[in-house]
């Protein structure tokens, strides 16, 4: 049974009444602190009136704990040390609340994370636990009872990213019945996967599983789909966020562009001259073009960088004279800016691959015949610039092929992460080029990391498929011959460390198995977005195991590779999740906010208006006659920037009023 | 009749004498205020000693107005003497509120001080290199000078202060209004200021100019430009104290085309002057680009001086920590 304590010194601050619970949390938090001897401590301070500690606060029979206690001590105000608020400060609002006090009348002390688990003296820990805990009290004396905002959730949704995840995502919440913008940087979605030729370990042909989904998102009519746009600005709060997005010009209409590619056809150029996004530049395109066969939307697009009209204004115009009269084409066309109103966010704005060129030493950029992997999708794929044709850029087969793992993944000098999927697209390409060449594939690898329904299988596969494996970190691609029989081949040299020798293997290929990065503009996104980044800039969940595709803004959730490397299993099934989480959200039909809200005293304010242009919500505004600023109740989100900038100290917010800190400063610095 | 008259003192510490001209500047109301009350203490006017003063009894003086901040052993011996003579002491003028432009010291400590002032200033002949000592003998004679204190203090740093008369030198009008109100009886709440707890734009002349969207791409200083008469002086790229500064002042530097320097101190809800404008500049600078934000920052060249010219003392910072300042001299 706990104990109880009453307090010695009677004393009773401000009329607060308050309960303190130490909880144990197993041994977590009571093998560092003596937390018998923090609740001993806690009985003594002024105001309180129970001090308890107990094995788990958060369980039933502790939370029945504090409302009895509430009732037989008529306790106004309660304190909870235990883990973080994070966790389980909602439970304790409930608990105080189903005992008839105000839920914001509970103040809760991390002793976990902020003292058990980080400290290794218990001595010094207790110490610290006590510090804390008197902050607490005198800081809870002085809360105010707050009640929740509810608002309407707007039923939008807003995905960022047209790869598989963000096409599944939206499709899938527009199967749901909700109105999702899907919004994409490039004029066609599909992202990587489109690029691909075949998919791991199955080997069903990417464009075969993903051209009906991109068809479906280009045809349903609950999915506005916007390619070649950017969002540009993101106001607002979860269930009523507000999203600029810019439209770049494609100088084409798109409503009036049926994709007949006659003005392709028609171009003054008779050849691209332009290298080929979509193909990694292994082909060229013209300045009129469609990204690829199945792109979505068929729409082709126009490059202002090379078409002739645009340089010269001069252009025989062959390809106006295609359209015809259906007169889509339109130089015209500028930029613009579309507001849309959603309530939920779905970022699916995948990665980036690896440039080989920051390691010099595999040669990418210097010896022709040296391809990253994604290259190399593109040359066996059917649609991709040699129509499936594995060839050197002369022309001929490749007699041997060497396949170079980890490349920007787990090396100190670049990247330290594994990309995941590496170990399984090269054992793909390893049997893909073996089949179309019959060519002898070496792969050199550090280890092979194949866990996933039947991926260790596929490898079983290969390697009965007389695909050679060198297992060892390769030194080096060099064109430099030591004997005749690697002259105008490259030589890739590596430690072979299971043989134990150092192994010279020419080539007529190299393939460099680039890992996966965060996409160069990762910060900036996440700065729009307000969510947070990994040190090593993917798009941070909000818990790894419990909330894997929630961020800490509500309302803003996270898929497939733009949270960290992942395969397309794993892609599709976050961005299932994401859907399925924006739902829940929606289908609430309301959500509630924290009282936080920022309040001005009117006799205070001078009029200075600093804090107007600081409010991200457009919550303050200058009432002229009173030459005052106010606060939209409504629309402030509690982000406390006001109330920082406020020069005169006049703006406050509930539940962080300045008091209430110094209150809780000066508790923690007071001599025990 | 006489001795029912209220007993006022007025003494100054460290201060440049500013705050007595204010008693002065009250002009023909200081004639009344003579009337009303016997001046019982005045160093500045009158030819009273300190043993006059160690004479009365305890808290025979109704109330005591001392100006200047606390440097040194003989100003903290006068401020411990008067608070046990008075009734009520109240803090008047930047300095004894503050800390006032003494308190800027801070920024060095006592050695350094000495250093420049005996030994370096250019101005200073001093072969022998002598420096100020608290009693020397000499034929038998012994004179003594104060102790020099390491930090300045405001005044409620060295004993309790019942009211606080702000500015840099108070208002007239302040004054007034505070001589009024703690001769008529009705006696505020302890630690009252004497000043509107408002902000000086509410009573700027300029306040309707002040843009709704105030961004700050560089900060200017007043030889920087031909400052606009009519306009808000933050929008013409000034720093001015004015958002976070007591009113009651009536805007006097403004109207005379000078930017408030702070003179007043913080509102009542404010315990950090300095960090709240800063707080409040910093978030207007216009670009969200870290290395921009700095290099506009820079053009505050000297940010405690600006931020904190009267309060250095009576803010969370006190004063520079003195390993620093010994290694930076």
């Amino acid at each position: 049974m706990p104990e109880t304590r009453t307090p010695t010194n009677g004393s009773n601050a401000g009329g607060a009444r308050v309960g303190v619970y130490v909880c144990h949390c197993g041994t977590n938090i009571a093998g560092t602190v003596d937390v018998r001897a923090v609740s001993e401590y806690a009985a003594e301070l002024p105001g309180v009136v129970v001090s308890r500690d107990y094995k788990y606060m958060c369980s039933d029979p502790g939370q029945a704990l504090i409302q009895q206690d509430v009732r037989e001590h008529s306790l106004n105000r309660i304190v909870v040390a235990s883990c973080s608020p994070l966790l389980h400060e909602p439970t304790f609002r409930r608990t105080i609340d189903r005992a008839g006090l105000n839920p914001f009348l509970l103040q809760m002390v991390n002793i976990r994370e902020h003292v058990s688990w980080v400290h290794l003296d218990k001595q010094a820990a207790t110490a610290k636990a006590n510090d804390l805990v008197r902050a607490a009290v005198r800081r809870v004396s002085l809360h105010k009872p707050l009640q929740k905002r509810r608002v309407p959730i707007n039923t939008n949704v807003l995905v960022v990213g047209g790869g598989i995840a963000g096409i599944h995502a939206a499709l899938t919440l527009a199967e749901a019945g909700k109105r999702v913008y899907l919004v994409e940087r490039e004029p066609t979605i599909g992202g990587h996967m489109a690029m691909f030729d075949k998919t791991f370990p199955t080997l069903d042909c990417a464009a075969c599983i993903l051209t009906p989904k991109m068809t479906a998102v280009g045809s349903h009519p609950g999915i506005t789909l916007w390619t070649y746009s950017e969002v540009v600005k993101v106001a607002g709060y979860v269930g009523n966020y507000r999203v600029k997005v810019k439209r770049k010009p494609r100088y084409i209409h798109e409503d009036l562009c049926l994709g007949c590619q006659e003005c392709v056809t028609a171009c003054v150029y008779k050849e691209g001259k332009t290298p080929d996004e979509f193909n990694l530049g292994l082909s060229k395109r013209k300045p009129v073009y469609l990204p690829f066969p199945q792109a979505v939307p068929q729409k082709v697009v126009i490059d202002p960088e090379t078409c002739i009209e645009f340089k010269s204004k001069k252009c025989k115009k062959t390809c106006v004279e295609a359209c015809g009269d259906r007169q889509a084409i339109d130089f015209t066309q500028k930029e613009t800016l579309e507001d849309i109103e959603v309530g939920t966010i779905i970022l699916a704005t995948g990665f980036k691959t690896f440039d080989p060129v920051r390691n010099p030493y595999y040669g990418y950029g210097r010896y022709p015949n040296v391809y990253t992997s994604l290259e190399v999708e593109r040359l066996i794929n059917a649609a991709g610039p040699t129509a499936g044709e594995l060839v050197l850029r002369d022309g001929k087969r490749p007699k041997a092929v060497g396949i170079i793992h980890c490349v920007g993944s787990r090396d100190a000098n670049t990247n330290r992460w594994c990309s995941k999927v590496c170990c399984m697209y090269s054992l793909k390409l390893a049997h893909l080029v073996k089949e179309r060449t019959g060519a002898e594939v070496y792969n050199f690898y550090i280890d092979m990391r194949t866990p996933g329904k039947g991926y260790e299988e596929f490898y079983d596969r290969l390697l009965d498929e007389g695909v050679h494996f060198v297992r060892g970190r390769v030194a080096e691609v060099t064109d430099w011959a030591a004997h005749p029989s690697e002259k105008g081949r490259l030589v890739i040299r590596a430690e072979d460390t299971l043989a134990a020798f150092v192994r010279r293997i020419p080539v007529d290929m190299v393939v460099l198995s680039v890992g996966m990065e965060p996409q160069p503009d990762a910060q900036a996104v996440r700065r729009m977005f307000n969510i947070s980044c990994s040190s090593e800039g993917w798009f941070l969940e909000r818990h790894p195991k419990l909330a894997p595709v929630s961020t800490f803004t509500e309302g803003v959730f996270i898929s497939g590779a733009c949270q960290g490397p992942k395969d397309i299993p794993d892609t599709v099934a976050q961005a299932g999740a994401a859907a399925a989480e924006a739902m829940a959200l929606i289908d609430a039909q309301f959500v509630e906010l924290e009282p936080y809200t920022a309040f001005i005293s009117e006799d205070a304010c001078s009029g200075c208006r600093s804090c107007i242009p600081l409010c991200p919500y457009q919550a303050i505004s200058f009432a002229e006659e009173k030459k005052k600023a106010t606060i939209n109740e409504v629309l402030c989100k509690g982000c406390g920037t006001c109330v920082a900038g406020c020069p005169s100290g006049s703006i406050q917010q509930n539940f962080f009023e300045d008091e209430e800190i110094f209150e809780e400063i000066e508790g923690v610095l007071a001599y025990a | 009749m006489l001795a029912t008259k209220p007993r006022i003192a007025f003494y100054w510490c460290s201060s440049c004498g500013g705050c007595d001209e204010t008693v002065v500047d009250l002009a023909e109301g200081l004639l009344d205020v003579i009337a009303a009350v016997e001046i019982v203490f005045w160093p500045v006017a009158l030819d009273f000693k300190r043993k006059d003063v160690e004479a009365m009894p305890d808290g025979s003086i109704t109330a005591t107005f001392l100006n200047g901040a606390v440097r040194t052993t003989e100003q903290e011996e006068m401020a411990r003497l008067l608070r046990s003579k008075s009734e009520l002491l109240v803090a008047f003028g930047s300095c004894s509120h503050l800390g006032g432009i003494p308190g800027l010291a801070n920024l060095f400590d006592r050695e350094s001080i000495l250093r420049t002032v005996y030994l370096e200033s250019p101005s200073t002949v001093n072969p022998e290199s002598v420096l100020p000592v608290t009693s020397h003998h000499d034929d038998g004679h012994t004179v003594v000078l104060p102790g020099f204190h390491n930090t300045v203090r405001t005044l409620d740093q060295i004993v309790d202060v019942d009211y606080y008369v702000p500015g840099c030198p108070p208002p007239p009008r302040i004054l007034r209004t505070a001589l009024q109100t703690l001769l008529g009886g009705d006696l505020p709440a302890k630690g009252t200021v004497f000043a509107p707890d408002c902000a000086l734009c509410d009573e700027c002349p300029r306040k309707d100019t002040k843009p709704e969207t105030l961004s700050i791409a560089e900060f200017k200083r007043t030889q920087d430009l031909i400052i606009d008469e009519q306009t808000c002086l933050l929008a013409q790229g000034l720093v001015c104290m004015g958002p976070a500064t007591r009113s009651g002042c009536e805007a006097a530097c403004i109207r005379g085309n000078m930017p408030c320097t702070g003179c007043c101190g913080p509102t009542s809800r404010v315990r950090d002057q300095g960090a709240k404008i800063l707080s409040c500049l910093a978030s207007l600078v216009e670009s969200k680009e870290d290395a921009e934000i700095d290099r506009v920052l820079n053009t505050i060249p000297d940010p405690v001086g600006t931020f904190y010219r009267y309060g250095l003392p009576g803010s969370f910072l006190r004063r520079k920590r003195s390993n620093e300042v010994q290694a930076s001299m």
